[in-house]
Order: C-alpha cells, then sequence, then structure tokens
C-alpha cells in the first residue's frame, strides 16, 4: 500500500491527447493534504499515515477533533482519512501532499461514494432481466423466483432482491493519470469516477499493476 | 480551494483544447470540413462537403453532423469541431430553416432535398468571433 491524496471531484471533460484523440477525462482537485497522525507498529499495532482534506470553520468539529488537529498544528480541516503504508516513519506530522505526488500515465486506484439511486427493483439494482410488456403479460418488472420450494423451504441468505441501491463505497481501479497540474492541484483522470460533483474522492496509486 | 468553482476550472482545463478559428455554424449550413487522415502512415486532408444537420454540445465537446450524398447513398458524419485532426472548416452557404435539427432531411432528396439560403447571413465569415470559452 502507498499513500495517496483526497480531493473533490470536480466534473467530467474531454482532452484532445498528443496523437490527437479525444480522451474524457474527470477533473479532480487534490489536496493539499496534511499529515495529522502518523500510525507505527509498536504505538498503534499497524503503519498508517493519517490525512486530512478540506477547510472547515472549527466551530463545526467537535472539540476531541479540534484538539487532535491543533496537535497536528492545524485549525479545521472536514475530512481525515487513514493510507496504510510501510515506511510511516517517513512522513511526519504536518507534512503538506500535493497533487505532485502522482504523474502522467501513473495508474491509480479512486474510491469515493456513489450517487445514491434509493429504491430500486431487481432491473436496475441487479441486472436482472423482465418479463414482456404486452401481449396480455402482467408479468414486468417483479423479481420472479427467489428458490426452490419444499427443500430448502426458507430463502438463502444473501438473495438478490430489490432495495437501497448507490451511496456506498465504490473503488474503480486501474485508471491512468492523463495529466497533473501541480500549480493549481488539479488531477485529470481518464474516464469516470464514482459519486457526485464536488463529492470528497481518494486518490492512491494502483495497488494490483500488471499486463 | 476549499470552495471551487468547479465549472470555471473545467473550462481552464478545456481551454488549451479550445480552437478560436471554427466559424459558428448552424442546422441548414452547407460547409466544407478538411479532415486530416492518417493512412498507412501517411497524412493528408480530406475534404468533406455537405449540409450540417445538427449542432450538438457546448465548449470543447461541440460536434457538428454533416449529412451528404455520396454515390447516391446518404452519409453522415460527426466531426468534434474543437478536433485537432480537423484543419479547417469552410462556411460555404448559410441555409435557411425553422429546426435546430434538420433531420426531415433523411427523408427528402433530390429537389426536395434542397434549403433555402438565408437573406442576410447573420455572421459572416469574415466577422467571426470565437466561441466563449464555456464548457
Amino acid at each position: 500500500m502507498a499513500l495517496g491524496l483526497l480531493g473533490q471531484k470536480l466534473g467530467m471533460t474531454q482532452i484532445f491527447d498528443e496523437k490527437d484523440r479525444c480522451v474524457p477525462v474527470t477533473v479532480v482537485a487534490v489536496g493539499p493534504c496534511f499529515v495529522t497522525q502518523v500510525k507505527t507498529v509498536d504505538r498503534d499495532g499497524y503503519s498508517a499515515i493519517q490525512v486530512g482534506f478540506g477547510e472547515v470553520k472549527e466551530r463545526r468539529l467537535s472539540k476531541g477533533e479540534v484538539g487532535h488537529l491543533k496537535a497536528a498544528g492545524h485549525g479545521g480541516l472536514r475530512h481525515l482519512r487513514e493510507f496504510r503504508v510501510d515506511n510511516a516513519g517517513d512522513y511526519k506530522v504536518g507534512d503538506e501532499i500535493k497533487a505532485d505526488l502522482f504523474a502522467a500515465d501513473q495508474m491509480v486506484d479512486v474510491v469515493g461514494k456513489s450517487i445514491g439511486k434509493g429504491f430500486q427493483g431487481m432491473q436496475k439494482r441487479h441486472n436482472a432481466g423482465r418479463g414482456p410488456m404486452a401481449h396480455g403479460s402482467k408479468f414486468h418488472r417483479h423479481p420472479g423466483s427467489i428458490g426452490a420450494g419444499t427443500t430448502p423451504s426458507r430463502v438463502y441468505k444473501g438473495a438478490s432482491m430489490p432495495g437501497r441501491m448507490g451511496n456506498e463505497r465504490v473503488t474503480v481501479r486501474k485508471l491512468t493519470v492523463v495529466r497533473v497540474d501541480a500549480e493549481k492541484g488539479l488531477l485529470l483522470i481518464k474516464g469516470a469516477l464514482p459519486g457526485a460533483e464536488g463529492g470528497l474522492l481518494m486518490v492512491r496509486p494502483a495497488v494490483k499493476v500488471g499486463r | 480551494m476549499s470552495r471551487l468553482n468547479a465549472h470555471q476550472i473545467l473550462a481552464e482545463v478545456a481551454a488549451g483544447n479550445l480552437r478560436t478559428d471554427r466559424p459558428a455554424m448552424n442546422a441548414g449550413d452547407t460547409v466544407k470540413v478538411f479532415a486530416r487522415i492518417v493512412e498507412g502512415g501517411k497524412e493528408r486532408i480530406q475534404a468533406y462537403e455537405g449540409v450540417v444537420i445538427k449542432v450538438q454540445g457546448v465548449g470543447i465537446s461541440k460536434t457538428v453532423t454533416v449529412r451528404r450524398i455520396f454515390q447516391g447513398v446518404g452519409v453522415e458524419r460527426v466531426f468534434p469541431i474543437h478536433s485537432p485532426r480537423i484543419d479547417r472548416i469552410e462556411v460555404l452557404r448559410r441555409g435557411d430553416v425553422r429546426r435546430a435539427r434538420i433531420y426531415y432531411l433523411r427523408g427528402l432528396q433530390g429537389k426536395a432535398a434542397r434549403i433555402k439560403e438565408k437573406a442576410r447571413d447573420p455572421k459572416p465569415a469574415a466577422a467571426k468571433k470565437p466561441e466563449p470559452a464555456t464548457v
């Protein structure tokens, strides 16, 4: 695992690359992030860096949070997230991490919270098929069978059913960084990213890179 | 940096690719698009002339759909007008149509598919203004 950055999704646009191809990109305003705590194996049982991002008024935070950030030498930071790293000792509290952590053409994983879709049926939520919509059919978008009868005479756990969809943590792996604007703190990442515009994103170097 | 004007930043990101030398086009206009075509390592410019039947999108993602009759077959090509693969675009004729998307042209041919010319060119090709950098 490696250190990443927190950022805000700004939206999508397109750019033309050096081969004049049109590339769809999502623009992410990343950092500046600040190291607020260093966790070590000796003290915490694991090695990680806690990072804070986004300004917020101190009165919006609890006293505990304000105290924690004061110890790290900061005012209000809206979001705190941890990155598991092997070399936590290389960082110290107060360090600033910026967009230049990443380079163009690098592979990254992006974590975000997907847009909430509310209560959805089987077709949208689990990609189920549907019945005929006409010719006297009354079986339009029903879930259909949810299992056998007398045996096992119960519904297996985990059976897919209609329910709340979206608004959950989503990781999109192996996305390409198209451009890094260190000055403005922008990352241009190829393709779509989870969540609404303005939402919090976690960008970190791709865990699995190969092929 | 906490409160960002997302749209402004998106426009800035795209601004580098925006071409200011593209003429304003509307549905009904007859245009000639000079596209760069890479063929077996060699690049040449291919002219494509036809009628704009639709203008879609804003800013960097703006495209025009150009229809022409080629060997008796209707052909429609979509050009991203800010693409570097398009050398230049010439407006040959300003058409006078009542719709923004003149799909009805697909069902017409020959004399019926003619388009009236605009009495007065609202945007003369010489005094064209670059489009604002919106996204």
